[in-house]
């Protein structure tokens, strides 16, 4: 189990990011594509069943090019294990010893894996999964066969998630249910201070004032349509967020028919979309400086986008396009931060059940729903994530057909 | 000697003060806030355009946006509905002259500091009066309540509750004597609006926007340092930006006085 970190030597240098082996054939970011929703996924021949890796352009048994991605049971043997002790690459070599191990998956093939601390020596059951590293690319872990207490705790595991525990967390607003539901999780999960945004002080909203009241919780006057205001509290905490949530939103329920001119429009993009710049802008830099700031470093940037980023909700038409803006920019930002090991975690819920969403019918994103997910992708070390029934519907039926969906939306 | 010869000779005399009745504009001061369905009012927001650095070497500059009722600012009759078909009822068409009048302060804090939500009444100025004199045609009537020593602290400036808002400001039957028996040019205050914080409850809803714009005054609000300026004597220069039928406009408001 992790101690809690020793403060700081400041008269060390604080160490520069690196990043492990990143480079991936295009078959290969197969396996991404799926780690990210947190999916265990390899390539299966449509012509003869094998299930292969790593993955390649032709199946291994036959020789068809038809191989696509399929979720796979994660069980299997441990073969054997090693620890290296030398490596060349900078990544590994700041981070030995660093157990590696053989597995043989029950659904076929025989793969290297990063082995969690608490697997026993060969030969022992364990459970695989993709994971993504430190550059964002999938990596085979092997995991206990049966969850045990502080798993996430492993050094080694620790490096492919954004674990909140004993991290400093910014929330960017904490006046919504579901700002205030965030601040709770993460305080449960561990984190170690968590700052709460709010813009607008004299407006009052319910369930704020108990967040004060929490430990771990700092307010901190936060208006994300206000460079200068997001420049300060930059300057002030901006080199101490190891994870920073971004939840502000402004949400409307108009179209572009419904509501005469731009305003309403102009603010949720001024929130939704220039309020995620501003925010990138100023408090990137400082994370990007601490991605290997030790056992509680830089780690995470967390968007609280919305299921309509993918296609456009008409009911809601204008927050959706800003939504679909914001997400843009979040792939700039993944790219940006990726350099350092800070991931950028997308959250696409589905309609959360708030003011906004009133005249919406069940089922609705519960506001600890959202919060659960988000603590659940940094622990699990996803990068987006669809919470609530509508959004993994919402996901399935994009993925399959993006134009039916439009259609489908637009009746 | 001319007679602006001899204003700005007692200007530059000393003789003549000027004070400064303007909030500054920063993002942090409050705006008016309405129900979060209804359309509002942009804060005040600055963006720096560059500053001696890559973007412009030599210079420094920003763009600002806002509403055109933010910080503090005039309102034109058009804001109002009940002033909407008046002439000359914008910031492009109201004659200039009318930017300029002498300035009677009524000084409320007493009261206000006792209760946010004072009302100015007929009898209250008619007291005021005794002491100080008839109100003249064409004045600007300015509403001390000491309010805006409260804008460095954006919640007791707002001062919400769950009722809404908690600020100073007049009743409909002072509104209606200033405008029909003291032909008053305008009404200012220092709270966020020329009417009273719970003035949507009063008959008819905001008294003063109805009464005042619906016979062509105009209203100033967020005004400052009213505490500097004697019942009567000073003259108040309050010019709107020229915006092509503008319902108001943030402003400079400047006060003459003659020293003491």
């Amino acid at each position: 189990m992790l101690e809690t970190p020793k403060r700081k030597n400041p008269v060390l240098r604080t160490r520069l990011p690196t990043l492990p082996p990143a480079a991936r054939s295009r078959v290969a970011l197969g396996l991404t594509a799926a780690a990210a929703l947190g999916r265990f996924e390899l390539q299966q021949c449509r012509d003869c069943g094998t299930v292969q890796y790593p993955p390649r352009e032709a199946c291994q048994q036959c020789l068809s090019v038809h191989l696509p991605w399929n979720p796979q049971p994660a069980e299997g043997e441990l073969l054997s294990s090693t620890v290296l002790h030398h490596s060349n690459d900078l990544f590994f070599r700041e981070r030995l010893p660093w157990r590696l191990g053989l597995v043989r998956l029950d659904c076929g093939p025989t793969v290297v894996a990063h082995l969690h601390g608490g697997v026993p020596p060969a030969p022992a059951r364990v459970r695989a999964a993709a994971r993504l590293d430190r550059a964002g690319q999938a990596v085979l872990v092997a995991l206990p066969e049966k969850e045990t207490s502080n798993m996430a705790d492993d050094r080694q595991l620790r490096e492919f998630t954004c674990d909140p525990k004993f991290r400093k967390v910014l929330v960017t607003d904490g006046k919504t249910v579901a700002g205030q539901a965030i601040v709770k999780a993460l305080a449960k999960a561990g984190a170690e201070l968590i700052w709460v945004g709010h813009a607008e002080p004299w407006k009052r909203s319910p369930g704020f004032d108990e967040l004060n009241k929490m430990s771990q919780v700092t307010l901190l006057p936060l208006d994300v349509t206000d460079s200068k205001n997001v420049r300060e509290v930059a300057a002030q905490i901006g080199g101490k967020v190891d994870i920073l949530v971004n939840n502000a939103e402004h949400h409307r329920a108009f179209g572009i028919g419904n509501r005469p001119g731009v305003e309403t429009a102009r603010a949720e993009m001024d929130v939704n979309y220039f309020g995620l710049l501003r925010l990138a802008q100023e408090f990137g830099p400082a994370m990007r400086l601490r991605g290997a700031d030790g056992l509680a470093s830089a780690v995470a940037w967390v968007n609280v986008l919305s299921i309509y980023a993918l296609a456009n909700f008409p009911p809601h038409g204008t927050f959706s396009a800003s939504k679909a803006a914001a997400h843009s920019l979040a792939q700039c930002l993944r790219a940006e931060m990726r350099p350092a090991g800070v991931r950028v975690v997308n959250v696409f819920p589905g309609p959360i059940d708030d003011e906004w969403n009133q005249l919406l019918p069940p089922p609705k994103v519960a506001a600890a729903g959202l919060a659960n997910a988000i603590v659940d992708a940094l622990r699990d070390g996803v990068e987006d994530v669809y919470p609530g029934d509508v959004a993994q519907e919402w996901l399935e039926r994009w993925r399959d057909n993006p134009k039916a969906l439009e259609r489908e939306l637009s009746l | 000697m001319s007679v602006l010869n001899s204003f700005i000779g007692e200007l530059t005399a000393g003789k003549i003060r000027v004070v400064d009745l303007t909030q500054t504009l920063s993002p942090e001061f409050p705006q008016i806030s309405l129900p979060p369905e209804m359309g509002q009012a942009w804060p005040f927001r600055i963006e720096e355009v560059s500053r001696y650095d890559e973007r412009g070497p030599a210079w420094y500059w920003n763009n600002f946006s806002c509403g055109e009722h933010t910080g503090t600012h005039f309102d034109a009759p058009i804001h109002w509905v009940s002033g909407k078909d008046l002439p000359n009822n914008a910031t492009d068409s109201i004659p200039p002259q009318r930017f300029i009048g002498p300035a009677c302060v009524l000084d409320c804090s007493r009261e206000a500091a006792a209760d946010a939500d004072f009302l100015l009444t007929v009898k209250w100025i008619k007291g005021w009066e005794k002491k100080h004199g008839r109100i003249p045609p064409r004045a600007w009537v300015l509403m001390r309540t000491d309010w805006s020593k409260r804008s460095a602290d954006p919640v007791g400036y707002q001062n919400y509750d769950e009722t809404g808002q908690h600020t100073p400001g007049p009743d409909t039957d002072a509104v209606k004597f200033l405008v029909g028996e003291r032909d008053l040019l305008g009404f200012g205050t220092e709270s966020i609006g020329t009417d009273a914080g719970q003035a949507q409850h009063l008959r008819p809803p905001y008294p003063c926007h109805y009464y005042m714009h619906g016979a062509g005054r105009y209203g100033l609000q967020c005004l400052t340092n009213l505490d500097q300026l004697p019942p009567t004597g000073a003259v108040v220069v309050a010019a709107p930006l020229k915006i092509r039928n503008g319902s108001g406009s943030p402003l400079r408001v400047l006060a003459l006085m003659e020293s003491k």
